[in-house]
């Protein structure tokens, strides 16, 4: 044991190569578009060219005509299927919806929406079928702005919309889908007791979440009915759940084989292409693969929403907050289901205050309908509410990190969505920027320094794990997770650790939907954390049985048997005096001794640690360009227990350029009639490497006490902070404090003319 | 369904022509960093592609008279590893080499960025600021024309049917004179000019500005050649009255559109300023 009370632990903290590591950078490793099956057709889709627009008729016949056509389909072969919540990745959504949103039924309801899909014999022959399928399209009015959807007099998307969350409920349809309120005290009272009062509207730009792999699958419709998927997802149960509800199909009849995933965060936690996939074949007989161009992925797939934050927040001359008062707008895009729930909620969690209330709409608009991306809604509202306090900070002539501090929540800060905070490490991730060396770096002319806070819950769930034991003593960890951030590693890591054996010898792999218990999807950050209990639960029961064989070899209670470093040993002299029995030797001896040693375990974990980061950026504008580089980024974090340190730094290099990109840069362009305009990664602009710094970390240590080893999620908490971050560094930098998102080169240099105008 | 013709000659005459008895569209196809990309997205269906590649005098760069001929088919990675190339046109290297990636710079050559035509490809205001020339070699023979008068709207050109630009022509480099380009992108690399500037000025030995061609890249249909923007540079030692005049002069030479890589204003702005900079350097190079 460790001082502090904690195991000394020999896997668990190392940095062993990952076990995918060779197939990925050999290219071997199969992701959605390599994959193939003899005989498989290309599936192609056909995407509304207008932004909103009722589908009088479509007619298929001459694309059903064309030599090399097996099958063409629409909504209509599709069940309607009636309204039935369910949750969706990181939040709640409508089968209905997502039905809908698969192919569309009567309306298009964006620039990218699905209306029909062929199976071919050639990419040609599909390319020729989508030609010649015709659409009756009645154009309607459209609308891409989120306060522009909310406006009475609004082109309404859906007609049995009434908005939830007032009182009395409408009577006439709106995009707003839904109103929700959570408060804690007596806010309005409380600005009362406020000496300065800092209040601003804020605005973000939805955002794409960028991963490198097109959505693809490749899906085979028996003629017994049994459906085979092979697929990248972020959740092969997931795809197999929603594919069986959106056709009609039994659980039981479908098997989804998870394919490597290149990215997610977030945006592979639907269904696109299955349900149509499974369509085709069942029409055609014949498996069919379909894959996204980068164009669909814009036009078709779904972003993060964009949103407005108006901030109010009150402070007593000595930096202490008062009060915290915000309201969100969150576009959903073309069905209900924008994630400001979790952007209310996380709004002002990294403080400490009585009195705080948030308000949030979610809005409907004629964009794709937006999927979770990496701590869904927490940067919207974080990049509103941490430019407020940064302004404060200005006002009180404070220290923005000591400001902070001074709030910060900490064990025993009930937050304003509920909960009473137990071991987390706010204060921690804002000491250790402080600690820093990049804290005090000085500034030259036109460069400035920002630090921004951030929130994410993180989840735990349901999970499954089997871990058997070959023949020679090594070990195979079997989950259903698809590994995208490095879980591979800290299953087998984790496995290792409880059987007391090097990493090497166990093998993780990601099974197929048939072959291991349920794991809910690959989101929330919860693998290390949930599906990484059954790993340990799993293999702990494995050790109980190889303690009970050498109990029997022994002839001793297995009681009397410790198992120490991977081979079991007397529990003292009174046990008696054997030689230990290695891993190897009960693996060699399983047969004699009551057969193969294997052990499952399924649960659903609960007490998933809240995770808080803390981010200092260092830029510098060129007030002619509006250019804004940046020299310096350092981000803190508290992990609680970093299993895998290399994949915990970079799940928080990743999430902070993801969240420079959508500082600068990222930004969807529509034309006046909702045509997206910059579908490609060409005119969508994420940072390319030349544009960063090395982002530094620093991985603080708070452990989750409700996870064996400490572990707490890491992979979303780095995209919260940054865009305040940014946006209170330019602000130091040139004095102008940007509210818009993204602070791309035009709007910085337009902001600089502003300034010098009102200066003059 | 689509199937376009391909042909790869090895000889001048041999392209021309394939490319004068070619029915419909026929497009050369040099590195096919631009071409590819407009076949794959299905923007082109040309019905006869001319790979130049093989021709051999299209693949060199040959010193000519104190000056240079780089053939039409040399990559950008090529023009970068040339001897002496980049220390007597440093701009012009530096603006090829800034197209696409690495992995672009194999492949992608001066002509194909002149002759797709675009108003914001990178090493044209690079040239038209060096005096650079073209060799254009058709079914009447070989004609040569500076390099502004290539390009004469957005995709299209001045080149007749049949017709192919066989090599770019750099003059010999008077003494004391420099050039320099830049261009403005949101990002680092990987990226579309939202505004180019290329400037090559001449000094005489006291440090006086004695010539001077200034040219924009993506501000207009085409390339711009300004005068104005030179003039206001000749006679000067780039003092802040000659670089205000530069900047004024470059921003109403602007004729920009508003689009999804930058606003009509921003353009204008950064054109001014980028002259102001490229001056600068071109200066310096000169020995200023």
């Amino acid at each position: 044991m460790a001082p502090d009370g904690t195991p000394d632990l020999k896997v668990v903290g190392t940095r062993p190569i990952r076990p995918d590591g060779v197939d990925k950078v050999t290219g071997r490793a199969q992701f959605g578009a390599d994959f193939q099956l003899p005989g498989q057709l290309v599936g192609k889709v056909l995407r509304s060219p207008h932004a909103h627009a009722r589908i009088r008729s479509i007619d298929t016949s001459k694309a059903e005509a064309i030599p090399g056509v097996k099958a063409v389909m629409t909504a209509a072969d599709m069940p309607e299927i009636t309204s039935e919540e369910a949750f969706v990745g990181e939040g709640p959504a409508d089968f209905k919806d997502m039905s809908g949103n698969t192919m569309a039924r009567d309306k298009a309801l964006y620039d990218g929406h699905a209306v029909a899909a062929v199976a071919a014999t050639s990419a040609a022959a599909a390319d020729a079928a989508l030609a010649a399928i015709e659409v009756d399209y009645e154009v309607l009015p459209h609308v891409i702005d989120v306060e522009d959807a909310m406006v009475e007099g609004a082109p309404v998307l859906h007609d049995d919309m009434f908005t939830s969350g007032v009182d009395p409920k409408p009577t006439t349809p709106s995009n707003v889908a839904k109103r929700m309120v959570f408060e804690l005290g007596d806010v309005d009272a409380a600005f009362g007791k406020a000496d300065i009062v800092i209040e601003r509207k804020y605005k973000t730009a939805p955002v794409h979440q960028g991963y490198i792999e097109p959505h693809a699958c490749v899906a085979q419709y028996a003629a017994d009915g049994q459906v085979q998927i092979y697929c990248s997802s972020q959740g092969q149960f997931m795809v197999r759940a929603y594919v069986a509800k959106l056709l009609g199909i039994d659980i039981s009849e479908i098997r989804v084989t998870p394919l490597e995933i290149g990215g997610g965060f977030g945006g592979k936690t639907l269904v696109y292409l299955e349900p149509l996939a499974v369509v085709l074949s069942r029409k055609s007989g014949r498996p069919v693969k379909m894959a996204m161009t980068r164009e669909e992925v814009f036009r078709g797939s779904g972003p993060t929403s964009g949103g407005t934050v108006w901030v109010k927040i009150g402070a007593k001359r000595d930096g202490t907050i008062v009060a915290g008062d915000a309201v969100l707008k969150f576009q959903a895009g073309a069905y209900a289901g924008s994630p400001v729930g979790p952007g209310c909620m996380t709004a002002f969690a990294v403080y400490d205050l009585q009195d705080v209330r948030i308000t949030g709409y979610d809005v409907v608009t004629n964009r794709p309908k937006v999927a979770a991306y990496r701590a869904p809604g927490a940067p919207i509202s974080n990049f509103g509410v941490e430019s407020a306090v940064d302004e404060l900070a200005r006002e009180l002539d404070m220290d923005p990190v000591e400001l902070r501090l001074k709030n910060a929540a900490k064990k025993g800060t009930k937050a304003a969505y509920g909960p009473t905070f137990g071991d987390i490490g706010c204060v921690e991730t804002l000491e250790a920027v402080k600690d820093h060396p990049n804290y005090n770096v000085p500034l030259g002319p036109n460069q400035g320094r920002g630090v921004a806070a951030g929130f994410w819950f993180n989840i735990g769930g349901e999970s499954s794990a089997t871990v058997n034991i070959n023949e020679d003593g090594t070990a195979v960890v079997a989950t259903g997770n698809p590994d995208i951030g490095g879980s591979r590693a800290s299953m087998a890591m984790m496995a290792a650790e409880v059987l007391g054996i090097d990493v090497e010898r166990v093998r993780p792999i990601v099974a197929d939907t048939s072959s291991v218990g349920y794991c809910f999807l690959t989101g929330g950050s919860r693998v290390t954390f949930a599906t990484g209990m059954a790993v340990v639960e799993a293999s702990k029961s494995v050790v109980n049985e190889l303690k009970a064989r050498a109990a029997k070899t022994w002839d001793i209670p297995v009681d009397a048997v410790e198992w120490q470093d991977g081979r079991a040993v007397p529990a003292g002299s009174n046990a008696g005096d054997f030689e230990p029995l290695s891993l190897e030797d009960l693996a060699a001896k399983s047969g004699r001794t009551g057969g193969p040693i294997a052990a499952t375990s399924s649960l659903n974990a609960q007490g998933a640690g809240p995770g808080f980061g803390t981010h200092l950026v260092d830029v510098e504008v060129d007030r002619e360009t509006g250019h804004v580089k940046v020299l310096r980024y350092l981000a803190t974090q508290d992990a609680g227990r970093a299993i895998h340190p290399s994949y915990v730094e970079g799940q928080i290099q990743g999430g902070a350029v993801q969240g420079i990109g959508w500082a600068l840069n990222e930004e969807y362009i529509y034309d006046d009639q909702g045509r997206l305009e910059n579908p490609g990664f060409l005119d969508y602009r994420i940072p390319v490497a030349s544009d960063l710094p090395m982002i530094d970390t620093v991985v603080v240590e708070v452990p989750n006490p409700r996870h064996p080893y400490g572990a707490r999620g890491v992979g979303e908490v780095p995209i919260v902070p940054p865009m305040a971050a940014m946006a209170n560094a330019i602000q130091d930098a040139i004095g102008i404090r940007m509210t818009e998102l993204p602070m791309s080169p035009p709007k910085v240099r337009k902001a600089v003319d502003e300034q010098a105008a009102a200066e003059e | 369904m689509y199937a376009p013709s391909f042909a790869a000659p090895t000889t001048v005459a041999e392209a021309v022509q394939l490319l004068a008895n070619a029915s419909g569209v026929a497009k050369v196809l040099a590195g096919g960093t631009d071409l590819l990309v407009q076949l794959r997205s299905g923007i082109l269906k040309p019905d006869l592609i001319v790979d130049t590649k093989r021709i051999p005098e299209l693949r060199t760069i040959t010193s000519e008279g104190g000056g240079y001929r780089i053939g039409a088919s040399v990559s950008g990675a090529e023009a970068g590893e040339h001897a002496t190339l980049s220390r007597d046109w440093p701009g012009i290297v530096e603006a090829v080499e800034l197209i696409g990636s690495t992995q672009i710079q194999g492949r992608a050559s001066f002509v194909g960025n002149l002759c797709n035509a675009s108003p914001a490809a990178d090493s044209v205001p690079a040239l038209i600021a060096a005096g650079a020339t073209v060799v254009i070699a058709g079914p009447n023979g070989e004609r040569e024309v500076p390099v502004e008068e290539v390009p004469t709207g957005p995709g299209s050109t001045s080149l007749a049917k049949g017709e192919m630009v066989v090599a770019v022509k750099l003059p010999p480099k008077p003494a004391r004179t420099g050039d320099a380009y830049l261009r403005f992108i949101p990002r680092t690399e990987m990226d579309i000019a939202v505004v180019g500037a290329g400037v090559c000025v001449t000094l005489d030995e006291g440090g006086t500005c004695t010539a001077a061609k200034v040219s924009l890249g993506a501000v207009a249909p085409t390339v711009l050649v300004v005068p104005d923007a030179a003039a206001a540079l000749i006679g000067s030692k780039l003092d802040d009255a000659a670089l205000a005049a530069l900047d004024a002069a470059a921003r109403a030479a602007c004729k920009p559109i508003d689009d999804k890589r930058g606003t009509i204003e921003y353009r204008t702005k950064v054109a001014g300023v980028l002259a102001r900079r490229a001056a600068a350097t071109a200066f310096k190079r000169a020995g200023a």
